[in-house]
């Protein structure tokens, strides 16, 4: 009956979207070469893995749903925290940690969720960075469980499954923190390329819209602001367990507004932007750092400005605007 | 006949602005009901009370025999009362496909599912794509909503309104900003709806509105003047009067 009707129609296009790209395939091999190219940076390497998971948490609130924050290092935090104290108490499997940070982050960002659904772009900032603060100094005070400013020390993991030890040159660690990279952004691509995806993007491009459709709006939101916050969580896990501490600036305002400038300057709405921003920005950080520390930041705030001023999606949008220009390369 | 839309002393006040004044609207089954009015007299607050955009300050809503007051705008919808808007409200960087799979994803109760990819859902997307072929647009299923003429967007309003499957859609202008020609068209596509569709439609050309309703109902400062068949209303002295002195107003 529909035969006729759909003449010509070819839904492929829909269809391609959620599969991978020979780019893709590409892109996950960089961490392999990675680690035989610089096998001297491996402690660099699996900060920027870390990074890569924590700002691919942001890009999933930020980028697909629209929610802007300033304060998701909260999580992160939480994260870093829960692996941390769970270690120093004697349940140190370090997936068990992960999966720990995972669940505590993911109470929080439940709770929170409900603060930052209503209200307009300056309420979320000004929430978000409220939240975090207060968590920082809930941190700094309670020095008896947190370590204080001194950071929480005597953290000793055991082997990662019972197989695979951390070892003084951060091998173990590297691919530990790659793999969970892996794994969980195939899972937040499988997540943006669903119908749940689909109707985040709708949220963030119309939201007064999505209602008359029949969406849940406020369910849709506190569902991925729950799941960010649970990636952001094993990324401070990821942290803890590979550095054996925490110190307190895993919390602090500065890892907040880093997050979003990774963001920005790679690309929202795309998860590789997530991925590229931080390579981006933390070779840059290491490399100006290392010709000049006191002044890196300058060269840093150049960038961004230049980014946001021509490339307005960030490398990503760079990125995509160059492939459009290459003849055959849109297939 | 049953009443599929009725509103019971419905009223609606902006502080000391009556912008809905005790109006009790009924909308048969099946019907094609035209609501008219000059311009402020409150027929898109109207609308926004029936569908829950807005709150009434007192006074019911009731859509087939239940009362849907305090029922959230979604709820409303997934118990079958659609609108379009006055203006267009769509998603300007999704494809016209990805929009409409959006609302027929929401219908089949698939919006909250995270793990397959939109586009696995083959039972929705042969929904989505009848949808588009209903209202032409299956030619620009790919392209960007952006890019598309403003005729053509208000296909997609009323597609994104369709895919919900109401039971009674209410329509706010669909034909506003169209060049005649294709309101023309537009209407037709509109006409050819099931009978099972009760639609209340608000418009301001009088030409479409006669041609199409079977019944219509007056608003004049909020409140309902008169309510009879198109012939009865062509007559009515009352619509004369508020029809002409709006022009005498300018």
């Amino acid at each position: 009956m529909t035969t006729t009707t759909l003449a010509g129609f070819d839904p492929a296009p829909l269809q391609r979207q959620a599969r991978w790209q020979h780019a893709e395939y590409a892109f996950w091999l960089l961490p392999a070469a990675a680690y035989f190219a610089f096998g001297d940076q491996l402690a660099l390497l699996s900060q920027i893995a870390i990074t890569a998971l924590f700002a691919l948490s942001l890009d999933l609130i930020l980028g697909y749903a629209g929610i802007v924050s300033l304060g998701h290092a909260a999580f992160f935090g939480m994260g870093a925290y829960t692996a941390g104290l769970m270690a120093t108490h004697g349940w140190n499997e370090p997936l068990a940690g992960l999966a720990g940070a995972a669940v505590i982050a993911a109470l929080a960002g439940f709770v929170t969720s409900f603060l930052v659904l209503r209200g307009s772009d300056l309420t979320r900032l000004m929430v978000t960075l409220g939240v975090a603060l207060m968590l920082f100094e809930l941190a700094n005070k309670l020095t008896s469980i947190t370590g204080g400013v001194d950071g929480l020390q005597g953290i000793e993991m055991k082997p990662i499954l019972g197989q695979f030890a951390f070892d003084l040159y951060g091998k173990t660690a590297f691919i530990y923190a790659t793999l969970v990279l892996f794994v969980l952004f195939w899972l937040a691509r499988r997540i943006v390329h669903s119908p749940f995806g689909l109707g985040l993007r709708g949220i963030h491009l119309n939201m007064a819209r999505m209602p008359a459709l029949g969406t849940p709006v406020n369910a849709r939101l506190v569902g991925i602001y729950t799941v960010g916050a649970a990636y952001a969580g094993i990324a401070g896990a990821l942290l803890t367990q590979t550095t054996q501490f925490v110190s307190i600036d895993v919390l602090s305002f500065p890892r907040s507004a880093e997050l979003l400038l990774i963001l920005v300057l790679g690309g929202t709405g795309s998860l590789y932007g997530a991925l590229i921003g931080t390579v981006v920005f933390m070779t840059a950080h290491h490399l100006l750092s290392g010709i000049n520390p006191q002044y890196w930041q300058f060269w840093l705030g150049a960038l961004l400005v230049l980014v946001v001023l021509f490339a307005r999606d960030g490398v990503m949008g760079g990125l995509r605007a160059l492939a459009r220009r290459l003849p055959g390369a849109a297939k | 006949m049953t009443i599929a839309l009725e509103t019971r002393n419905l009223v609606k006040r902006f502080g000391g602005f009556v912008a809905t004044n005790d109006v009790s609207l009924k909308v048969e089954g099946g019907a094609r009901h035209a609501l008219i009015g000059p311009n402020g007299a409150g027929k898109t607050t109207l609308i926004n009370l029936l569908t829950g955009f807005l709150e009434p300050s007192s006074g019911e809503v009731v859509l087939k025999g239940e009362a849907v007051t305090r029922l959230s705008q979604h709820r409303r919808v997934k118990r079958g009362l659609a609108r379009t808007f006055q203006i267009n409200r769509l998603f300007a960087r999704m494809t016209v496909l990805e929009s409409v799979m959006l609302a027929v994803c929401e219908r089949r109760e698939l919006g909250a599912r995270w793990w397959h990819p939109v586009g696995s859902h083959g039972e929705a997307i042969d929904e989505a794509a009848c949808l588009l072929a209903q209202l032409r647009l299956l030619d620009v299923a790919h392209s960007e909503t952006r890019s598309l003429a403003y005729g053509k967007q208000r296909l997609i309003e009323i597609a994104l309104a369709l895919a919900a499957k109401p039971s009674v859609l209410l329509l706010d202008e669909p034909a506003a900003g169209v060049p005649t020609g294709e309101s023309r068209e537009l209407f037709e596509t509109i006409a050819q709806l099931p009978r099972e569709v009760t639609i209340l439609l608000i418009e301001h050309d009088m030409d479409l509105v006669f041609r199409f309703a079977d019944r219509i109902s007056v608003l004049v400062n909020g409140g309902l003047v008169v309510e009879d068949t198109p012939e009865a209303i062509a007559r009515d002295k009352r619509v004369k009067e508020v029809y002409l002195g709006e022009a005498f107003d300018g």
